[in-house]
């Protein structure tokens, strides 16, 4: 049955064609197994009704049993093979669609894995998954159906319009123009409730964003009173999408039932004229009869045409925002410096080793090693997020291994910035950031971020156990690594208290745990990895004060020997650094450690004795 | 399930009944034209009669315009009743959702309570739309056709007798076996949604740790998985075809057979036949739609089976012993209260909690992440309900209360501050539909909004975006405070939310609202020691536990807890 999927249209549909066509080319001779045996099920269907007429007039008049025998034997043979090779496409076109659809999904996945940062800020979240979800789907529906449909209706209509040529040409006229009467008719109509189709989408889209809004914000509204207010606005947006989606499947409604009369003003005319011709001997009865038999066949396999040719190009639009994602330029990495395990030898070389030694060297094309010491350099950094909006301007700034660097200052200023240009998240337009004395562009990309760990504000957990959670910094991870881990970032004790220890479930995001603990579990996620270089980006913002203290210890545990950046708004958590740049505006301000800070008496000054505002 | 479905038509039913009355006149009017256009040929062309022919042929074109009308009408009014259903649904929906509480939202989970309102609803939308026609025009056709096939020969029509039962069963057997192949494929859909969903937000996440690879091994089992599961469903699904040609050729060629046999012994014309032939294709064809129909139906049940749970899901949260009374004080007790998220969780969140609060009290609440601060106080405008114990307002435990009237009297500020599209004005009214600009103005001075709202470009008339994307923490969480003040409650809860806010502007805010509203009971939740020091009594949670309760003075000489968290701090001020 017709799944009123909206009639949207393709922007270039020869080439969202073309590569719908690579996909299904993979399966290429499945897929003229399935067009062969769709021939020759409708060349069944369409040759059986041919069939009777003889069959009656050859073996059933003249009572001969044999023939009627032999020849009904062969009607059974050739229906088999019809029903046979519906089956047979039937399941194959399943099987290719599956395979083609499930290879789609697959590889919009494992492209999304390779799209820059700056493509998952420009896009929602909502207009992503629909690719996954709407598109893929229209897709799907088109393959497991519209194909075969297509191609058998398209095969019956030639074969009716052959037929009725055959029968009268001078007919056969008639028949002609008014299937090309319908034919527009059809146009017309998919025009007018693609209009409303196209309202009813926007409409849709509205009530989405209100429901989640509103789901989202359900203890506000609760704690307000304001469930009637809500209903309110519910139910306008409500009633407007009731009359877009009313109207739109009207008109859609019309077209079967306008086209059944169209056929049946079609068979009344040719009745006439045939009559006409039959009393004047132009034709016989029987010719007549058989006529009229096909002017009643031919409406059908067009009007189902013209729907699946909808379906198709509805699914042709899906697949080409499927494809246009799939061609949306990924992260770019030339970088050829790789990073190693690697051990010093006695006199203090260094040398790769083929096993985990805790230490690591940077590996050059050429083959030189350079020790992972965790040095990051800024040298006039230049950087926005968009083009002609500036947020560092020339920043340079240097951490030396061990160190503990912190930023300060209000959102916005860059803080988190500077961290995800390490990390390689966003290119920067100028100045250069230098690894060890190695430019980040030239480290790729993998191993950059292998050597940095990173907790960030938004702490994001995956749906699977604790355990798993934890040890998704390092896979290879042992469960007592795990535990140490949450020790380390004094998760251990409330995982301990919950109802399977490190074996609970964590369900979408994390939901059944308050934003502290999914804090720590980040943490510890960060500590199992070990890395020389340590992100915090607000890591501890949700945490309070004295649990913080408690953590302090793991934290330092954590930190030891390594470069760690911090980010926080509590300036508790930033005191004990080497360094603590305060940050306006993406420019360093001020730069120092806290007591120096402090003696300057600057902004530092203020923000620590609560007399400036952070926002 | 499906009546209960229809049951929500409401003033659209109606419609859906037009619609069906419409279908089903304009199959009858279709079944009139071949019984019509027999008479040109039998009697117009045998007769040599133009005028008949004519005539007739006129009757068959008021025929098919009465069909064209019938089938615009019907298609109309199916339109109105589908998506008229539909809109009543989702509002059935909504409203049920206003009404749950935090533990049935959580049961759904957000993004399929989402769905369920739209796509869910669109779906039955769909099968109504495009399954009336052929659900109300195959039985018609079927009937009408039997009836003739019988009338032409009764004995050759019992044929159907062996094909009817043999459809139906095949039938049967392909739905019931769909069926759970259907839900085990929206399962398997479920598991890929949840995947890609979860990458997309923790996109940083698995770019910072690298886990490219990984994610797409997970992905690949998961999409392996869909992919056979829409296999064995839609095989399985597709098979009805196959099975409907074969009862249908395997009709045709016993007629033939039969019928033939008839012909020879001369108990039948041959008009006969081929008219009976025609009509047992009409018959089949009707069961092929009503196939279809139930096919769909089977997929859309899903559907309906999801809406339905919503429907029936049980408020956890009412008001069956509410009595008409409001809070007048805004005094408040806990009388040994022990609470959990859940029935059957182990451990209690909050244990045997005792506190009095008196009214124009101001209480303060420390304690360490996950000491249950934010659910003690969650307990008292009851967005979530006590599990033991007593929790009295004004002396009176707080079911007695209207929800409405009991939510109204307390205000709370939560930690996760939400605004929502639209206006900083509209955001405050919702503090007080009815406020005038002075006490907007008021409430916002009160809450220290007031110095930046003026700096805004467009002041009380600034869009906020949704969430609130378009002010900084701490101006939002300032705003939230004004909405709150706005309501004029008996209560007004402060849960962590002057945390962006430096302590000159909190220290003004707590000024103002001792000053302007010396009446309402406050309580603040704060983990700055400074924001709670001058309260009149102090509580100091831990583990869901009350592990001391006085002023900042006295616990500071006995509490070991609150010490801690003093010299965590004092070492200036942090922020």
């Amino acid at each position: 049955m017709a799944r009123y999927t909206g009639y949207k249209r393709p922007k270039n549909t020869r080439k969202a064609l073309a590569e719908l066509f690579k996909y299904m080319g993979y399966h290429k001779w499945l897929l003229l197994v399935v067009a062969v045996l769709v021939c020759i099920s409708t060349g069944a269907s369409v040759a059986g009704t041919y069939l009777l007429k003889p069959v009656i007039n050859n073996y059933i008049l003249p009572g001969d049993v044999h023939g009627l025998i032999l020849a009904l034997a062969g009607m059974g043979l050739m229906y088999l093979c019809g029903a046979l090779s519906t089956l047979g496409y039937n399941r194959l076109m399943v099987k290719t669609s599956q395979k083609v659809v499930g290879d789609i999904r697959r590889d919009l996945f494992v492209h999304v894995q390779t799209l820059p940062l700056k493509y998952f800020d420009a896009n929602t979240h909502g207009e992503l998954m629909s690719r996954f979800t709407n598109d893929v789907d229209t897709v799907q529906e088109a393959l497991n159906n519209s194909f075969t449909m297509v191609i058998q209706s398209s095969l019956t209509l030639a074969g009716t319009v052959v037929m009725l040529l055959v029968l009268s040409v001078r007919m056969a006229l008639i028949v002609i123009v008014f299937l090309i009467l319908m034919f527009l008719f059809i146009k017309w109509n998919g025009k007018r409730s693609r209009q409303y189709y196209d309202l009813q989408q926007a409409e849709l889209a509205g009530i989405n964003g209100f429901v989640e809004e509103m789901a989202a914000g359900q203890k506000v509204e609760k704690i307000f009173n304001h469930e009637e207010e809500d209903m309110k606005i519910f139910r306008e947006k409500n009633e407007k999408l009731r009359r877009a989606s009313t109207s739109a499947l009207a008109y859609s409604g019309m077209m079967v039932p306008s086209i059944v009369s169209l056929s049946y003003a079609n068979y009344a005319v040719s009745a006439c004229v045939g009559g006409m011709y039959a009393i004047a001997g132009l034709m016989d009865l029987g010719s007549l009869a058989a006529y009229l038999v096909y002017v009643r066949q031919s409406a059908m396999p067009l009007n189902q045409f013209t729907q699946q040719v909808n379906f198709i190009l509805s699914a042709l639009a899906g697949a080409e925002r499927i494809f246009e994602m799939m061609h949306e330029e990924p992260e770019i990495d030339e970088g050829t410096v790789t990073l190693v395990p690697a051990r010093l030898d006695q006199a203090g070389h260094l040398e790769e080793s083929r096993e985990y030694t805790g230490t690591f060297a940077w590996k050059s094309v050429e083959g030189a090693l350079t020790l992972l010491r965790g040095d990051v350099r800024f040298e006039n950094v230049v950087f926005g997020y968009v083009p002609g909006k500036t947020v560092l301007s020339g920043i340079s700034l240097y951490a030396k291994p061990g160190q503990k660097i912190a930023f300060v200052g209000s959102t916005g200023a860059g803080k988190t910035t500077i961290t995800n240009l390490i990390n390689r998240f966003y290119e920067i337009q100028g100045g250069r950031i230098l690894y060890d004395g190695i430019d980040i562009r030239e480290i790729r990309k993998a191993d950059l971020r292998r050597s940095l760990a990173m907790v960030i504000q938004d702490t994001h957990l995956f749906t699977g156990t604790i355990m798993d959670n934890i040890r998704y910094g390092r896979l290879d991870a042992t469960d007592e690594e795990v535990v140490e881990a949450a020790k380390l970032a004094n998760a251990d004790s409330f995982i301990r208290r919950l109802p399977n220890g490190y074996q609970t479930m964590l369900y979408s995001d994390g939901s059944n745990l308050s934003q502290g603990q999914r804090q720590l579990l980040a943490i510890a996620r960060a500590a199992v990895a070990h890395p020389p270089v340590l992100i915090l980006d607000e890591a501890t913002s949700s945490i309070d004060t004295r649990t913080e203290r408690l953590i302090e210890k793991g934290m330092d545990a954590i930190m030891e020997g390594r470069t760690v950046f911090v980010i926080a708004h509590r300036l508790s958590t930033v005191r004990n650094s080497q360094a603590i740049m305060v940050l306006e505006h993406g420019q360093i301000l001020e730069r120092g450690s806290h007591e120096g800070l402090l003696a300057q008496k600057g902004r530092y000054y203020q923000l620590y004795t609560g007399m400036y505002e952070l926002d | 399930m499906i009546r209960r479905i229809f049951s929500y038509s409401g003033q659209y039913r109606k419609y859906l009944i037009f619609a069906a009355l419409c279908i089903t006149a304009e199959s009858i009017f279709e079944l009139l034209i071949p019984l019509i256009m027999a008479d040109i040929v039998d009697i117009g062309v045998a007769n040599g009669d133009r005028v008949y022919i004519f005539q007739q042929g006129g009757w068959m074109l008021v025929c098919a315009a009465a069909a064209l009308l019938l089938g615009i009408g019907s298609a109309r009014f199916a339109a109105i009743g589908g998506q008229g259903l539909g809109a009543n649904l989702r509002e059935a929906e909504y409203a049920k959702f206003q009404k749950f509480s935090f533990a049935n939202t959580d049961h759904f989970q957000l993004s399929s309570l989402v769905t369920r309102m739209t796509s869910d609803i669109t779906n039955i939308q769909n099968s109504i739309s495009g399954g009336m026609r052929p659900a109300c025009r195959g039985p018609v056709m079927l009937v009408a056709a039997t009836a003739v096939a019988f009338s032409i020969n009764a004995r050759l029509a019992v044929v159907f007798l062996v094909a009817l039962p043999v459809l139906g069963v095949t039938l049967w057997m392909i739905i019931t076996k769909v069926r759970p192949l259907y839900a085990k494929l929206q399962g398997a859909i479920d598991l890929v949604n949840r995947i890609v969903q979860e990458n997309l937000t923790a996109i940083r996440v698995v770019k910072a740790y690298v886990r490219g690879e990984y994610e797409i091994s997970k992905f690949g089992e998961v999409n392996t998985n869909l992919q056979t599961q829409s296999e064995r469903a839609f095989k399985l699904a597709t098979t009805n075809m196959a099975a409907m040609q074969f009862v249908m050729y395997a009709t045709i060629i016993s007629i033939l057979w039969f019928g033939g046999e008839m012909i020879r012994v001369g108990t039948m014309q041959v008009g006969e036949l081929t008219g009976f032939l025609s009509y047992v294709l009409q018959i089949l064809n009707s069961l092929m739609m009503i196939s279809n129909i139930f096919l769909m139906l089977t997929r859309s049940l899903a559907s309906c089976k999801r809406i339905l749970e919503i429907m029936d899901e049980e408020i956890d949260i009412r008001e069956d012993e509410a009595e008409d009374i409001r809070v007048t004080r805004g005094e408040i007790d806990f009388c040994h209260v022990s609470f959990k998220y859940r029935g059957d969780a182990e451990e209690n969140v909050l244990t045997d909690i005792s506190l009095h609060i008196g009214a124009g009290q101001t209480v303060g609440i420390v304690g360490q992440t996950g000491s249950a601060k934010s659910t003690l106080v969650q307990l008292i405008p009851r967005l979530y309900d006590i599990t033991e114990g007593e929790l009295l307002i004004d002396g009176v435990p707080v079911k007695k209360y209207p929800l409405d009237h009991l939510r109204d009297a307390i205000a709370m500020v939560l930690q996760k501050n939400t605004l929502f599209s639209g206006t900083l004005r509209e955001n405050l009214l919702w503090g007080d539909k009815n406020a005038t600009p002075e006490e907007i103005e008021e409430a916002c001075r009160i809450a220290g909004a007031d110095e930046f709202i003026g700096r805004l470009e467009k002041g009380y008339d600034t869009e906020m975006g949704q969430g609130g994307v378009n002010v900084s923490g701490g101006q939002k969480q300032r705003i939230c405070i004004a909405r709150a003040v706005l309501k004029k409650p008996k209560v007004l809860i402060l849960d962590d939310s002057t945390s962006a806010v430096d302590t000159a502007t909190e220290a003004r805010i707590r000024e103002m609202l001792a000053e302007k509203l010396p009446d309402m009971t406050k309580i603040i939740i704060a983990q700055r020691i400074s924001s709670v020091s001058h309260a009149d009594q102090i509580i100091v949670l831990d583990d869901g536990r009350i592990k001391g309760i006085g002023t900042h003075e006295e616990l500071l000489e006995h509490n070991e807890i609150y010490q801690e968290i003093y010299d965590s701090q004092k070492e200036g001020a942090d922020l």
